[in-house]
């Protein structure tokens, strides 16, 4: 199946070294991001319709997150999320950044200096584990937990890993795209088959 | 004219006509709001589309008080069992009105997470579609669960083959809804 | 010191007028137990109480469930377990197009359902980079600002039905009744109304609306004026309230609290003034914030809120402009209804349009709109077809609930109902 989905995936080239090197330039227009890059080697910044994203090494999602508050005071981390690109169409290929089937997806918003930032960290099939961001932000307790329960993704250091929003005896990760089907079929009361 | 023009001090009428008058003008809903029906529900209940005019304003908070539960929203996978014991903590007789489409099939959320249809977990007497439905369809179902009541025969509930024959569970383990309710003590 | 022991009744012999009577004797087995009253102070009970709130409870807001540790009436944990109303709205997103993505969105936060639509569109657009006309931002500006009046409202009624104010219940609804009948005239619906949509809204306002508006805010503005004179000083709701719930900035800050809860820690954060969207830079409004933190404080700033928002529809009456509304990029827009009776291309890009969608080049964006509960944000991640890979709401109570359990330790049980009522949390986003 793994194979099938790579060999699909049309992957949308940015591979001149002008464009390579205009996305450069950009990542020390955006100050935040460039310290970021600076501090964190392997970090690639991307321009998203206007809006700065960072993609990271799993490794160093934790202190990533972390310099993001204490040194960019970036005061609140608004929602931690993710992606499962199992069946993407076109995937958008940022360079520099291997796509794996997973994305965790921090957004972070700064009070003091008004704006935002959005951290990305790739995560592969087999090894769905994430450093956990609470210690840092208590507030993404819950996010956490709702990522764990639909998707499947460990965050290492949680304090109460365990499923939000299904019931505690679901079997199962129901976001992932080979998990629940997102169109259930519908039936009928003489229906004979089973509901 | 007054009382002297009465030639008897006699009403009559049948009983079972009182017990029906009784029971359909003072039915008291349990709260079950869910989701966005529930709004609708409030404001069926608030003073513009007043449910007070039939009796039904005051929305007891415990089962045990209540003979209506309006199942209003979607049913989530989670909220199943609960939704069960509250229907069988109610008291004989009870009716169930499945309200907005979410409740009644389902809905748009053809999904795994929304059970397709409230009446896979009770009795269902009156279902009132609509996303959500306004106060007046609200009030049209409630009525006709009035005239249900009024025409419905008090002695059995629920007929063996009628309906869609689904076999629920009650918690303690006896079906509620395919035995016929009686008043004799011979059963 | 007194020893009251249980009657030995096998002894027991009574002298009465039909003789003498002997009463059975009791059953000495082990479920028989020999109380001892020694008067003074009940034996030390370290032992906590643990009760349920919920699912199913008059006050908790929706299907909230609230897990609380009591040390007699004292809350000394309290833990909220949600997922009673989940229902799988980001799963269904991916397969629903971008246009009837608006229909699944809208039913997340179903008391001010325009916020949801307006983060859906916005995300969709700037996945699109498309430019919306200027009459179109404004009409959807008047609708999320009125959507703000009658969710603020719902939350006046349901929080003083909860406090105890029962007529605030009555109140309430009567104005928001209003407020849904002049957007069932706009919108068709009056709950749900699915009606801005990704390169617009779905149709121009109707003749009239202006009067009905005014007629609308007028009657608004009385009602906040007969709510503050029996509410915000009146001597019972300011013991419910007051020092209730006491929340500090740091705390907010920390757990990703937004919206009137943070503004009542004395933090000024309104994403209308500080990132504005829409037109919010263009018209004149205040953003109310208090100092204390406290219930009263949430309470108050949803009150003048009202306020607020009354002000910035008066402004967008006298100041909509003429234009279109929506944009009129062949690509998201479908052609006039008039053209598809002549033309076959029409016809076929009308079809194209309703069945496929629209394509949105991959990528993903993240934006956020102030909804009436704080910072809504939409996730969304495309692929290129005609529907989103991804789409996360960030609900604003989803974080906010997070903030019941700070709030919460070391008061009362029915402190407790007046925290939860005033962090109105709205399940429908929480679960989603």
């Amino acid at each position: 199946m793994p194979d099938d989905d790579s060999a699909r995936e049309a992957i949308h080239n940015l591979d001149s070294d002008a464009e390579r090197a205009e996305a450069a330039s950009d990542a020390r227009k955006e100050e935040v991001a460039a310290a970021v890059v600076a501090k964190f080697p392997g970090t690639v910044f991307h321009d998203s319709h206007g809006q700065s994203v960072l993609y990271v090494d799993r490794a160093a999602w934790h202190d990533v997150a972390a310099h993001l508050r204490d040194d960019e005071s970036f005061t609140q981390c608004l929602d931690v999320t993710a992606v499962d690109h199992l069946r993407d169409d076109v995937r958008l290929a940022v360079p520099g950044v291997t796509p794996e089937r997973f994305e965790v997806v921090a957004n972070f918003l700064s009070h003091p200096r008004n704006r935002r930032i959005r951290t990305i960290c790739e995560v592969p099939e087999g090894d769905t584990t994430v450093a956990s961001l609470v210690d840092v932000y208590p507030g993404v307790d819950f996010a956490e937990r709702e990522v764990y329960d639909l998707l499947g993704i460990t965050f290492e250091g949680h304090p109460d890993l365990t499923r939000i929003l299904m019931p505690d005896d679901w079997d199962g990760h129901p976001l992932r795209k080979d998990d629940a089907p997102s169109r259930v079929p519908v039936t009928f009361k003489e229906d004979p088959a089973p509901r | 004219m007054g009382m002297e023009s009465i030639p008897h001090n006699f009403l009559t009428g049948r009983l079972e006509d009182l017990v029906k008058w009784a029971r359909r003008n003072s039915v008291w809903p349990a709260t079950f709001g869910l989701a966005c029906c529930a709004i609708e529900m409030m404001a069926t209940g608030a003073a513009h589309y007043d449910l007070a005019r039939y009796g039904m304003e005051v929305f007891r908070a415990s089962p045990r008080q209540a003979d209506l539960m309006i199942v209003a929203g979607r049913v989530s996978q989670k909220m199943a069992p609960v939704l069960r014991q509250v229907y069988d903590q109610m008291v004989e007789p009870k009716w169930v009105i499945s309200m907005g489409v979410c409740a009644s099939t389902g809905g748009m959320f053809n999904n795994y997470a929304i059970v397709q249809g409230v009446d896979q977990i009770v009795p269902v007497d009156v279902y009132v579609p609509g996303c959500p439905p306004g106060p007046e369809t609200l009030m049209h179902g409630i009525l006709m669960l009035h005239d249900e009541i009024r025409h419905g025969e008090i002695m059995k509930r629920r007929g063996k083959d009628t309906g869609a024959g689904i076999e629920v569970e009650q918690l303690d383990g006896t079906p509620s809804h395919v035995q016929p309710v009686t008043l004799s003590r011979s059963a | 010191m007194t020893r009251h022991k249980v009657r030995d009744d096998t002894r027991l012999e009574h002298q009465t007028d039909e003789g003498d009577q002997v009463l059975k004797p009791v059953r000495r087995d082990s479920t028989t137990r020999e109380l001892v009253v020694t008067g003074g102070l009940w034996p030390d009970d370290t032992e906590t109480t643990i009760i349920n709130m919920g699912p199913q409870h008059p006050s908790t807001h929706g299907v909230l469930r609230v897990m609380l540790e009591l040390d007699g009436e004292t809350v000394l944990r309290l833990k909220p377990i949600v997922g009673y109303l989940h229902t799988g709205m980001e799963k269904t997103a991916e397969e629903l197009t971008y246009v009837q993505g608006a229909t699944n969105v809208t039913r997340m936060d179903y008391v001010s359902p325009l916020s949801n639509e307006l983060v859906w569109s916005m995300a969709v657009e700037r996945l699109l980079d498309l430019e919306i006309p200027l009459r179109a931002t404004w009409i959807r500006m008047y609708l999320v600002e009125l959507n703000r009046i009658a969710s603020h409202l719902l939350f006046q009624a349901t929080n003083g039905m909860d406090i105890g104010a029962l007529s605030m219940m009555v109140y309430g609804w009567r104005d928001r009744e209003e407020t849904l009948r002049l957007l069932e005239k706009i919108t068709g619906l009056r709950m749900n109304h699915n009606f801005i949509r990704p390169g617009g809204v779905a149709a121009d306002l109707p003749e009239g609306w202006e009067e009905d508006t005014l007629a609308v805010l007028d009657g608004v503005e009385k009602g906040v004026r007969d709510y503050s004179d029996l509410l915000n000083e009146n001597p019972i709701w300011l013991e419910r309230l007051v020092g209730v719930g006491i929340l500090t900035t740091e705390q907010a800050l920390a757990l990703g609290v937004s919206g009137p809860i943070l503004r009542s820690t004395g933090f000024p954060w309104d994403l209308r003034k500080s990132q504005p969207y829409l037109a919010y830079d263009e018209v004149d409004f205040d953003v109310v914030y208090t100092e204390n933190g406290d219930c009263y404080d949430r309470f108050l700033i949803r009150l003048h809120e009202i306020l607020e928002s009354v002000k910035i529809v008066r402004q967008c009456i006298e100041r909509m402009p003429a234009g279109d509304y929506r944009a009129q990029d062949r690509k998201v827009t479908p052609p006039p209804r008039a053209r598809i009776d002549e033309s076959m291309e029409a016809l076929i890009h009308h079809f194209k349009l309703f069945t496929e969608g629209f394509k949105v080049p991959p990528g993903e964006t993240y934006m956020a709109v102030e909804s009436a509960r704080g910072e809504i944000g939409c996730y969304l991640v495309s692929d290129g077809t005609g529907k989103p890979v991804r789409m996360h709401i960030r609900g604003p109570s989803f974080y906010n609930l997070q903030s019941t359990a700070t709030m919460a330790e070391g008061t009362l049980v029915a402190d407790t109902v007046a925290i939860i009522s005033t962090v109105d949390p709205i399940m429908g986003e929480v679960d989603r």
